[in-house]
């Protein structure tokens, strides 16, 4: 990967095209205004020998009119991380389109019988339907009554309430309306602003959220829970039952789960979570706010995981046993590595010789166009171009640019807490000493390096991808597969190329894991090796010469 | 819990009416822009906008889509913060200008959001001043229509955007070509798009159908590059809708309706309007054929006499199997009417009928439907959630529901069979490929309606018989 730092982007090609070309076709239709900003976020990558890359801009807001990706704060907030936790009660106050669209559409997977009163209500969707009336004359009654009702059908411990777009605008006070309900109802009840206009995607809606569950939720049940080496889970939504094989490793490896944020997740588990000793980050993006706020308020230290890919996944494993650097922990995690990489590998070598060099293109989330990258590899598949949808530059270059991220309008809308080290909880899990000891050994402490750093010299990064630039990348490169959500997924089968969901993972899954990246290969191999495109052309048309002789006849 | 203020339970029979809720829980219907995203979908060449936030477009972009499998290009004007404090109109003009760039769309169809209505947007004047600043000619037509989603459902959207796109490109008069017809299907499947419209040509006709996203949302894979899907009615038919015929307009309750596309265009050019029902089973596919025949001075085609025939034959024959049973219907009211038109003609008794839909013509339309001693059984649910329906369901007990896949919850807690219909299906394969119009869907609907009944007693015999 070592090259000259130096080396000029016009000698760069990728794929066996000249990048400074392929960048100017992808910005060809672009006035000039909007072809400077997306200049700024398509990047040639070079890492130099010590690990940096060039900077990209990101977390801007999108050009109206180019198609994007991306959702709005609502969705990260209601759709993303409160949306996986089964037993808060979540109502959506606004008109109906929001809570409709995020009705267990990111299908989440939850186990209702890990927690003993089994409430489950993500199958449902509660809106307070605003109607021409209440944008009117105000929606606060409304909520109250649906707060009101929400309760007596179904006696939640918590409700949570989510604003839309309409909400902020006639000045609705949500807040308020909740605290009078937790009062009236004994119960807890947080509201959250999470309006859509605000911010430039969901990602201000995960902090919202990471504020709101840590204002209201974590620390407010200090019972310590049995068993050793405890850890939280944060970043893992659980889709397609993720949560669940990286619970079965842990549960193999002895470690005790304490609570996922928010990956088959249920409220009492966050009140708790204040009292593990570790926290591991699975989607940097999404939970970082949390994962920081703990540690400065009650001693927790983060570390950045991966569960996705058969290496990665043991990697993460080690960490986990280093950081706790217990004899048993540590041989008991190399027994279930050992016990486990056989079956993945004997799969790997078995398909890799249908997919070794076959290309991949991956646009999606906030860490998944990183992490599936390990998957890829494995595979022995090149990643020619990847991009996020709604993550900062430090999660592409690495936590060492946040000094240097300018903070923007949009962005210094959305609330940083002021948290403190909380006067009796506060307690840090390890010594400096042995913090400082195990950094040398390699163990980095609240740091993500982020995605460009492994990434190939002269791949092509793209943040917060158009539409339009999608058809240009699949028409100029025509990659063996392409990796995004479900909104680009026709239009990439269109055009004859495969096209992997990694947002709902086409309702498949787990991928997470050992038993995840089994099923992963599987899938791939499916993909990049289906006939269906080979029957695109009719023999008719393969063969026109013929065609015309039936013509005549 | 029902929804909205405005819920109306019309108990026809006896059950007692349910205490209205003020929340929603688990709605029957979808928001206003995404009904009119959809008739933009209809049109050759468009693009659909909106202006509001960005999450407006990708909530509806992934809806439609995990329905109908195919591309759904929604672009958006992205409000941000201030856009809502300051107005939308840089915004919009700077969309406006990228769109045309990237796409160079026949047509842009704005619809507005909850925001940029509450905010209170002038978007006719937007769109005036930005064709004002550009060179005639240069810029593709702009339909707007008003969408907010906190007035009515995904219908009245879908509506909205129909009469705005008629009122601003159908402005051409004179010269009446006998042979044109106007087509206003209301929100039906792409196969049953299909299906209309060859009903139409087998007339001598030539249909201008709005929306036609028979194509553009159900169409092939590409060989080459297409910037939008192919598909669509083009501009330029919409623009002589006024020199056509007649027009022929289809739903129960928009039949009602004071103010649509057909209506617009009677009084524009004098035409014709006729307004029939959803042609859904036996009379009401009768009624667009014999409209039809008027219209072209044509006998019925002997195709459709033949899929007459078997229709008849097949009812004859299974009706063994649906005579006397009871079922739940929900969805968009004319979907609800079009299907109970038909279940009533074969012997299945609607027992209840809900709708998140609020055009409050839903009870009118049914009595009219149902034989008048069925009626007393019958509870009709409008503006009504999940919840509503599933209590009406669950005292009625019926042997069936009919609906789309928003209603399995229900259909699994209550053990009742579910036979999918309309939109948004999006738990079985082929919801656009699902014919439900014209005698070939009576058949095809008839079909799979007294086989889940068969295939629930068949599994629910403790022998096994596999002669039913």
């Amino acid at each position: 990967m070592a090259m000259p730092a130096d080396m000029k982007e016009e000698s760069l090609t990728l794929d066996g095209k000249e990048l400074t070309r392929v960048r100017k076709q992808l910005l060809a239709k672009y006035p000039s205004k909007v072809a400077r900003k997306r200049d700024k976020q398509i990047v040639v990558n070079r890492v130099t020998p010590d690990g940096k890359v060039p900077e990209i801009q990101s977390n801007v807001r999108t050009v109206p009119g180019l198609i994007s990706q991306r959702g709005c704060c609502y969705a990260g907030c209601k759709g993303v991380v409160l949306g996986p936790t089964r037993d808060i009660i979540n109502i959506t106050h606004g008109p109906v389109g929001c809570g409709f669209y995020s009705w267990l559409t990111r299908r989440n997977q939850t186990d209702p019988d890990s927690t003993p009163d089994g409430h489950n209500f993500m199958t449902y969707c509660f809106t307070t339907d605003m109607q021409d009336e209440q944008i009117i004359f105000g929606g606060e009654k409304k909520l109250r009554q649906a707060i009101q009702e929400a309760y007596d059908i179904f006696k939640p411990k918590a409700i949570a309430v989510f604003s839309t777009c309409p909400v902020g605008l006639i000045g609705d006070d949500v807040h308020s309306v909740c605290r009078e309900m937790k009062e009236k109802l004994g119960i807890n009840v947080f509201g959250f602003s999470c309006e859509g206009y605000k911010g430039v995607s969901q990602s201000a809606g995960h902090h919202i959220a990471n504020n709101g569950i840590f204002t209201h939720v974590v620390g407010t049940d200090n019972t310590v829970q049995p068993g050793a080496f405890k850890i939280n889970m944060l970043g893992e939504y659980n889709i397609g039952g993720d949560a669940f094989e990286i619970e079965r490793l842990f549960e193999a490896c002895g470690l005790t789960l304490i609570s996922t944020f928010s990956g088959n997740s249920s409220i009492d588990k966050f009140a708790n979570s204040h009292t593990a000793d570790l926290n591991l980050i699975m989607c940097h993006r999404s939970i970082n706010y949390v994962a920081e706020m703990m540690e400065k308020k009650f001693g927790l230290p983060w570390i950045k995981v991966n569960f996705i890919g058969a290496q990665a996944t043991a990697k993460s494993l080690r960490k986990i046993a280093q950081y706790f650097g217990d004899e048993k922990l540590i041989a008991r995690t190399e027994a279930v590595i050992a016990a486990e990489l056989p079956e993945v590998e004997k799969a790997a070598a078995e398909i890799r010789p249908r997919t070794e060099g076959k290309r991949a293109m991956l646009f999606v989330g906030g860490s998944r166009a990183h992490h599936y990258q390990e998957l890829f590899n494995e595979l022995g598949m090149v990643t020619l171009s990847a991009g996020y949808e709604f993550a900062h530059r430090d999660d592409y270059e690495g936590r060492r640019v946040l000094p240097s991220i300018k903070v923007d309008a949009d962005s210094r809308n959305i609330e940083e807490l002021e948290v403190h080290p909380d006067e009796t909880r506060y307690q840090p899990r390890i010594p400096k000493e042995r913090a400082a000891e195990l950094k040398s050994q390699g163990l980095q402490f609240a740091d993500y390096e982020g995605m460009m750093p492994e990434m190939a010299q002269g791949s092509l990064i793209i943040d917060d991808i158009s539409q339009h630039e999608t058809e240009k990348m699949i028409a100029m490169f025509k990659p063996d597969i392409f990796c995004a959500g479900i909104k680009e997924k026709y239009v990439i089968q269109k055009h004859g190329i495969p096209m992997k969901q990694l947002h709902s993972y086409d309702y498949g899954g787990p991928y997470a894991g050992f038993k995840g990246a089994i099923n992963f290969y599987q899938e791939i191999d499916r993909m990049v090796g289906s006939r269906v495109w080979s029957y695109l052309k009719a023999p008719w048309q393969k063969n026109p010469e013929l065609a015309a002789k039936y013509a005549c006849d | 819990m029902n929804t909205s203020d405005s819920v109306k339970e019309y108990a026809m029979g006896n059950f007692p009416i349910t205490p209205t809720a003020s929340a929603t829980q688990n709605a029957c219907k979808l928001c206003a822009p995404l009904g009119a995203s959809l008739v933009f979908k209809g049109i050759r060449g468009a693009v659909p906008l909106l202006h509001g936030s960005q999450g407006c477009s990708t909530y509806i972009r992934r809806y439609l889509i995990s329905h109908y499998k195919e591309p759904v290009d929604i672009a958006c004007s992205n409000f941000g913060e201030q856009t809502a404090v300051f107005g939308g109109a840089v915004n919009l003009k700077l969309a406006l200008e990228n769109i045309c760039r990237q796409y160079d769309p026949a047509l842009i169809g704005i619809a507005t959001t909850c925001l940029s209505e509450t905010i209170g947007d002038d978007v006719p004047m937007f769109i005036k001043q930005y064709l004002a600043g550009q060179p005639e000619g240069t810029v593709p037509p702009i339909v707007h229509a008003s969408t907010p989603s906190y007035q009515g459902s995904h219908m009245e959207g879908f509506h909205r955007a129909v009469l705005a796109t008629v009122r601003t490109l159908a402005t051409q008069a004179g010269g009446i070509k006998q042979n044109q017809v106007n087509l206003f299907p209301g929100m039906l499947s792409p196969a049953d798009l299909r299906h209309s419209k060859e009903m139409v040509v087998a007339f001598g006709l030539e249909p201008m159908v709005l929306p036609d996203y028979s194509q553009t949302l159900d169409g092939g894979l590409w060989e080459s590059y297409h910037r939008i899907p192919d598909g669509g009615t083009p501009v330029a038919t919409i623009a002589q809708a006024g020199t056509a015929a007649a027009s022929i307009e289809l739903g129960h309750t928009l039949a009602l309706a004071n103010e649509t596309a057909a209506l617009l265009l009677a009084e524009r050019f004098g035409m014709r309007a006729a307004r029939l029902g959803f042609p859904m089973g036996i009379r009401h596919t009768d009624a667009l054929l014999q409209t039809l025949s008027e219209i072209s001075g044509r006998p019925v085609p002997a195709i459709y006499r033949e899929q007459r025939g078997r229709l008849l034959d097949t009812l004859v024959d299974g009706h063994k199997h649906v005579n006397n049973i009871r079922a739940a219907v929900y969805g968009e009211e004319d979907l609800v009417a079009g299907l109970v038109g038909y279940l009533s003609e074969i012997g299945i008794h609607p027992v209840v009928c809900g709708s998140g839909g609020q055009s409050h013509h839903l009870a009118e339309v049914l009595e009219a439907l149902v034989p008048e001693s069925w009626r007393k059984e019958l509870t009709v649910l409008d503006g009504a959630d999940f919840a509503a329906i599933e209590a009406a369901v669950e005292k009625a007990k019926p042997d069936l529901i009919i609906g789309h896949s928003k209603g399995y919850a229900m259909s699994r807690r209550l053990s009742i069979p579910l036979v999918r219909v309309g939109f948004p299906i999006h738990d079985r394969m082929g919801g656009p490929r699902l014919l439900h119009i014209g005698y070939e869907g009576a058949m095809a609907l008839f079909d799979r309606i007294a086989n889940a009944l068969i295939e629930q007693r068949q599994d629910g015999s403790e022998v096994g018989y596999t002669y039913m």
